[in-house]
């Protein structure tokens, strides 16, 4: 079984959030980028564990962006993944990152193609619901786990109100969330082998521009917090009510 | 041309995010000069009614129990209207349906799609604009979206509730999805539900409690406070992963992101992968014994003291609220 997990290159969670160019760019002056926790966290570490389990033979990471991200790439092959493809473009839109992946995906079968439940800078929740779309694939969901079972897959994951087990045949693509697995830290060996492993870049294809960013603004954070006295709490219920009018 | 928007039904109602959207659709209809169709499955008389007292001029009623809640079917039926109906505007809500399939329409339709919006649209001759949170709430971006059919999922809790006159009229459809080849079949399904309690998304009330009320067994006053206000309980990651408390509770960063009209913050420090998740809450209560804990930077209202004493003489002052307000 051969899995494709797209991985995301994303500010720092600590980061400092500035834009520049008349408020039209994200600035990215001393900001240290990660693999979006999601993709690292429960994509890419349950993917590890099916290899481990002998369920799949191999895991390729895909990632769609400019060449400073390969910092980012590398991270994810020390984590384990056997290779690693860019596709050398900046990322307009989700749409745009998810027709890629499926164009690739396309030429090359993978049993499974596994994202991240969002990006934590886009917080869009929308690739792998977009690449199931275009490669007519089932798409399950903020799955919180996974397994395998010859050309099977179980999945739990998240509805309305709890979590539904769903069983589908491969090949299909799944967004995942919390419990998928736990976080690992990459160890010396991995990163030594990391270096060279191979990462394929290849150039984007013919693409749809459906959305574009015109400017960004900053959410103006909380101005002054009301201190209360814990022998006044009526104070606080009554400004709650007459002040905030939230109950 | 029309604004096709979709709903839902749960737990015997018309799913308050739903109804957000249709009155998000009729607004766009207002501005556009065209008219609101919505979408259900499975909706009786006293459902359909309140999806056109919320505003639909149209409503096409599905009666069909294989489309349950698979994206895959039910984003095949939204493209069948889409087209039969002309529409030019799209409306989710982006709640967990509405992430699975609206994406898969974006695809289908070459439909732009801005999920997360925060605001009504700007239209302006060709140019169609609208805003959504960026970088979890720290930031907001406007987008454009330049394909002729535009897909919208708003962030629910986001727009004021409002209902009018019921003037809709009902069309009772059959989709046709023999040629949708969902492979996936439903082996079992779990509720989490606390009998009684509203999921997180949706809740409007929210106490949530962090590492500083020191172990699972102290949990009872924070409970009572949230029985007292009608409240959903949450709590900070450590809480989860130490399985003081289920983790469907762990909001933030990595967990669910909410935007309640009160947030109450017990023993929480505020960290920002904390914080990314509930900063959009409309009002802020932080109760911590330490000043400098970050998170009454972010707060409205702040107590400095002892959890275990200030949670018991807050549920008080609730109830005693709510008896004078009888
Ligand atoms: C990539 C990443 C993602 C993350 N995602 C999340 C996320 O989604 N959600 C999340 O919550 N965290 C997340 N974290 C963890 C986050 O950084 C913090 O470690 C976490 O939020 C701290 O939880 P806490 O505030 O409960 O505990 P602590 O930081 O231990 O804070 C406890 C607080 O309780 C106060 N306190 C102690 N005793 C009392 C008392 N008797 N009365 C009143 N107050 C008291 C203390 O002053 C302190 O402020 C993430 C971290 C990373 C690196
Ligand atoms: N530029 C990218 N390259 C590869 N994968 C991506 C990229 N952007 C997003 N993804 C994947 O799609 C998931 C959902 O992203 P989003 O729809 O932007 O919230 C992420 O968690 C990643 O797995």
């Amino acid at each position: 079984m051969k899995i494709l997990v797209a991985i995301s290159n994303v500010p720092d969670t600590t980061a400092k959030i500035q834009f520049n160019d008349g408020n039209t760019q994200f600035n990215n002056a001393g900001v240290t980028f990660i693999i979006n926790p999601y993709d690292e966290w429960y994509a890419l570490v349950r993917a590890l564990e099916l290899k481990e389990a002998n369920l799949a033979q191999q895991i390729t990471l895909i990632h769609v962006g400019l060449i400073d991200s390969e910092p980012t790439i590398r991270k994810g092959l020390a984590l384990g993944a056997d290779d690693a493809v860019r596709i050398d473009s900046a990322e307009p839109d989700a749409f745009y990152v998810a027709e890629q992946i499926a164009n690739y995906a396309k030429s090359n079968n993978y049993d499974l193609i596994l994202v991240g439940k969002e990006t934590i800078n886009y917080n869009g929740s929308s690739v792998g619901g977009i690449i199931a779309g275009v490669l007519d694939l089932p798409f399950v969901s903020l799955a919180t786990k996974l397994e395998i079972n010859s050309n099977k897959a179980t999945i739990e994951h998240v509805i309305d109100g709890g979590s539904q087990i769903v069983e589908c045949e491969l090949p299909l693509v799944i967004s995942c969330a919390k419990g998928m697995a736990e976080q690992r830290i990459p160890n010396m060996r991995g990163i030594m082998a990391a270096r060279t492993k191979p990462l394929t870049v290849i150039s984007s294809t013919n693409h749809n521009n459906l959305t574009s960013i015109t400017s960004y603004v900053l959410n103006a954070g909380r101005t002054s917090c009301k201190l209360m006295n814990e022998d006044d709490l009526d104070d606080l219920v009554k400004l709650l009510h007459t002040e905030a009018k939230v109950i | 041309m029309s604004v096709l928007v979709y709903t839902e039904i749960n737990k015997g109602r018309v799913k308050k995010a739903s109804l957000e959207c249709i009155n998000y659709g009729a607004k766009i209809a207002e501005l556009t000069g065209s008219s609101v169709t919505a979408f259900v499955n499975n909706a009786n008389q006293s459902q359909l009614e309140e999806i056109g007292l919320a505003g639909a001029s149209k409503i096409i009623s599905v009666k069909n129990d294989a489309l349950k809640s698979d994206s895959m079917l039910l984003s095949a039926a939204m493209e069948q209207i889409a087209k039969s109906e002309k529409s030019k505007v799209i409306i989710f809500a982006f709640d967990i349906n509405g992430k699975a399939i609206a994406p898969r329409l974006s695809a289908k339709l070459k439909a732009g799609l801005v999920s997360g919006a925060v605001d009504y649209p700007v239209i302006k001759g060709d140019s169609f604009e609208v805003n959504k949170n960026v970088f979890s709430g720290k930031a907001t971006a406007t987008y454009k979206i330049n394909s002729e059919i535009k897909i919208i999922a708003i962030l629910p809790n986001s727009f004021p509730l409002t209902s009018g006159q019921n003037k809709s009229t009902i069309v009772d459809l059959d989709v046709d999805l023999t040629n949708v080849n969902s492979k996936i079949i439903i082996k079992e399904i779990k509720s989490d539900n606390v009998v009684g309690m509203i999921p997180l998304p949706e809740a409007e009330l929210v106490v949530s409690a962090g590492r500083g009320l020191k172990g699972p067994e102290n949990w009872g006053i924070v409970e009572d406070l949230a029985n007292s206000l009608g409240a959903t309980t949450a709590c900070s990651r450590p809480v989860a992963d130490l399985h003081w408390r289920p983790h469907h509770e762990h909001v933030g960063q990595t967990g669910v992101a909410i935007r309640p009209n009160l947030y109450i913050a017990i023993g929480i420090s505020g960290a920002i992968q904390h914080l990314a998740g509930v900063n959009g809450s409309k009002t802020i209560v932080v109760i911590n014994n330490d000043k400098d804990a970050p998170f009454f930077k972010s707060a409205d209202y702040g107590i400095i003291g002892d959890a275990f004493s200030i949670l018991p003489k807050l549920t008080i002052a609730i109830k005693k609220f709510k008896q004078n307000q009888n």
